[in-house]
């Protein structure tokens, strides 16, 4: 069974907290202390961004984080480093890599799939390949026992959602809006229906994302979604801070969110 | 090649194209694909693209033998397809004017654009103010500042001009910030894509829609000298006006098929924007194709003295031409681009593009080599009146 599985498991029906942020924001010596402290916080999973060039999908919060990380230069190696350094500190908690296809494509999937797998990345969610152009992807990610996730957004079709379900394993993710990450937008009553309908043909835990800015969204949405990802508001965070209170803050907001959701 | 009959309903050539989007629009994508399938099959829909491009864009645009020039260069004759006659300036106008009756047919009422040069900026400002939508505009600030008088000919025009700060502040990141507004208003706005590049069904409908370039170039060639050409040149950035020219002659055997990318400071520097000359394939805006990228994947930063080439990808049905080679492409420098944008203002009374110079500067080089019989067709893809402040200041004058 994959890390996330296991992880949906051992929570049994309670909602999982899945904080997301930018590997190498504010610099790539930060990384792993702050995925701790989202550890120490409550993550269950931890959804790590992969910096790119040009993030087409993201508002402009987790645009500035890449930014702030390609000035370091921070590489898909580099990034697979710092999650081989973060299993040293922790084995349980699940690393799902969130980002653009074309760092991966430039490592070549088998070998990134390997080298994944290699450093203890658990899933991987590329932003900009739909089920159409996957096969190649997800054959070598199953090959290697990562979990490929897939977005579902309010204008996917049933047909097209029966189809990412067959493909899914870990979770799904519920894009709760029209627009980019951090958008501010966000219709419960619409996001809650829509989730009820997706359990029909997907079979995996159901998270949902995409503007989740405070405790209060986060604990209407727990209410129909398996989990709860929030990224933007967390990268905030990151930016306002001293770099050596980033972690301390992360883990607060994290707290407060987690028993939010519980 | 026989049978050329590309992309395939994905959207591939060969192995490149596709659809590589979020998923929250692969359902616009896939109503934008049934609409245009629907319109194609509608004969009063060309209809109206037609006479659309007779009287009010001022097609067909003559050709033009460009005597002095081919003269002086002593070799092949340079015939002009003159682009740079259409209403607005360019041929960007062809493809707006066929995607905006598109959007007219979907009930959309807001448009809206990217722009790197301006040229698409204004063709689609252009079109909004003729059918009555909404339009807005996204453009790098460093673009904003190359090309000033297309900025204000859009707000003239009664269009939005968004300036985008991010990434190098040019085409790339007005591109990737129309994405963001598409996805953000996908139920109301309809994207007018300036070039032939982006997810499916895009590649095809603006080649579709440029294609005219090339379909009236093979009946007027034939009128003028009685035959077609030897060759057919036109700059590449993302690739519309040349792929407009070179769609229709694909399948004529003996006619040479060269596409020219901005070479900027040289292709042995990283200061150029050449992806198929210099640069290895990957994933971009929504499509697969030759990228300017480093070894981790992460697009460079791309130079031109033109705007409009100034991006870091290149169509995909280009990158399956060169492949497959039935073109070649090749590069030419800011320095050789400027040289002939100067020659084709003296020696023949016609302000080209930036852009178009980079497919002169080509016709100039390989010219004198060649029979004297021998006829090179150019794509002058736009005028340069919008350039004029560029080219001053490179002459150390301020307007």
């Amino acid at each position: 069974m994959s890390r996330i599985a296991e992880c949906f498991n051992r929570l049994g029906g309670q909602k999982a907290l899945i904080p997301f942020i930018t590997a190498g924001d504010p610099n790539p010596k930060l990384t792993v202390d702050l995925m701790l402290g989202l550890v120490d916080g409550g993550a269950d999973i931890i959804e790590l961004g992969v910096p790119f060039s040009d993030p087409m999908a993201d508002g402009p919060v987790i645009q500035r984080a890449s930014e702030r990380a390609l000035k370091h230069h921070v590489s898909l190696a580099q990034v697979l480093e710092m999650v081989a350094a973060f299993r040293l500190e922790n084995s349980h908690t699940p690393v799902v890599l969130m980002g653009y296809l074309n760092p991966v494509c430039a490592m070549g999937f088998q070998r990134f799939a390997e080298r994944a797998a290699a450093s203890g990345v658990d899933g991987v969610l590329t932003v900009d390949c739909p089920p159409e152009e996957a096969e190649e992807l997800t054959g070598a990610l199953n090959a290697a026992g990562l979990d490929p996730i897939f977005l579902v957004a309010p204008t996917t079709p049933p047909e097209r959602v029966a189809r990412i379900g067959r493909l899914a394993r870990g979770y799904v993710y519920y894009v709760s809006l029209k627009g980019v990450t951090g958008a501010g937008h966000l219709d419960i009553a619409e996001v809650t229906g829509k989730i009820a309908a997706l359990r029909e043909s997907i079979p995996v835990p159901i998270g949902v994302g995409f503007g989740i800015r405070d405790a209060e969204t986060a604990r209407a949405l727990a209410s129909s979604a398996d989990a709860i990802v929030v990224g933007s508001r967390l990268v905030q965070e990151i930016e306002a801070a001293e770099p050596q209170a980033a972690k301390q803050r992360l883990a607060r907001l994290v707290a407060e969110l987690k028993s939010a959701i519980r | 090649m026989d049978q050329y009959d590309l992309p395939d309903a994905g959207g591939h050539f060969g192995t490149y194209g596709g659809i590589y989007v979020a998923e929250t629009l692969m359902a616009a994508l896939e109503e934008l694909k049934a609409e245009y399938a629907r319109a194609k099959a509608d004969p009063a829909f060309w209809a109206e693209y037609r006479q659309e491009l007779a009287h009010y864009v001022g097609r067909p645009s003559p050709i033009y033998h460009a005597r002095r020039w081919s003269e002086a260069l002593g070799g092949a004759q340079i015939y002009l397809k003159r682009e740079d006659l259409n209403h607005t300036g360019a041929h960007k106008v062809n493809n707006t004017i066929g995607q905006a009756l598109l959007a007219r047919r979907m009930g959309k009422k807001r448009v809206i654009a990217e722009t790197g040069a301006g040229q698409h900026g204004v063709a689609s400002a252009t079109v909004a103010a003729r059918y009555g939508m909404a339009c807005v505009v996204y453009m790098g600030s460093e673009d904003i500042k190359r090309q000033s008088p297309n900025v204000y000919r859009m707000k003239l025009l009664g269009a939005t001009v968004v300036p985008v700060e991010s990434g190098s502040r040019t085409l790339k990141d007005a591109l990737n910030e129309a994405m963001r507004d598409w996805v953000t208003n996908v139920d109301s706005t309809f994207y007018i894509l300036g070039t032939a590049a982006g997810p499916h069904p895009y590649p095809m409908l603006v080649r579709d829609f440029q294609r005219v370039i090339g379909e009236e170039c093979k009946v007027q060639m034939p009128e003028m000298i009685g035959r077609q050409p030897d060759v057919v040149v036109a700059c590449v950035g993302g690739g519309s006006n040349a792929i407009g020219l070179f769609h229709p002659y694909i399948d004529v055997p003996g006619v040479r098929i060269v596409g020219v990318e901005a070479g900027g400071e040289g292709l042995d520097g990283v200061r150029h924007a050449a992806p198929l000359s210099a640069g290895t394939p990957g994933v971009l805006h929504g499509f697969r194709g030759y990228l300017m990228q480093d070894a981790d994947g992460q697009i460079i930063e791309t130079h031109s003295v033109s705007a409009g080439l100034d991006y870091p990808g290149v169509g995909p049905e280009h990158c399956y031409l060169k492949d497959s080679g039935r073109a070649e492409y090749t590069a030419i420098d800011d320095d050789e681009a400027l040289r002939a944008f100067h020659d084709c203002c003296r020696l023949e009374g016609i302000i080209p593009a930036l852009e178009s110079s980079h497919a002169l500067a080509w016709a100039a080089k390989a010219a004198p080599s060649m029979d004297r019989d021998q006829v090179i067709l150019v794509n002058l893809s736009g005028r340069g009146d919008k350039d004029i402040n560029t080219i001053a200041g490179l002459s150390g004058i301020s307007l």
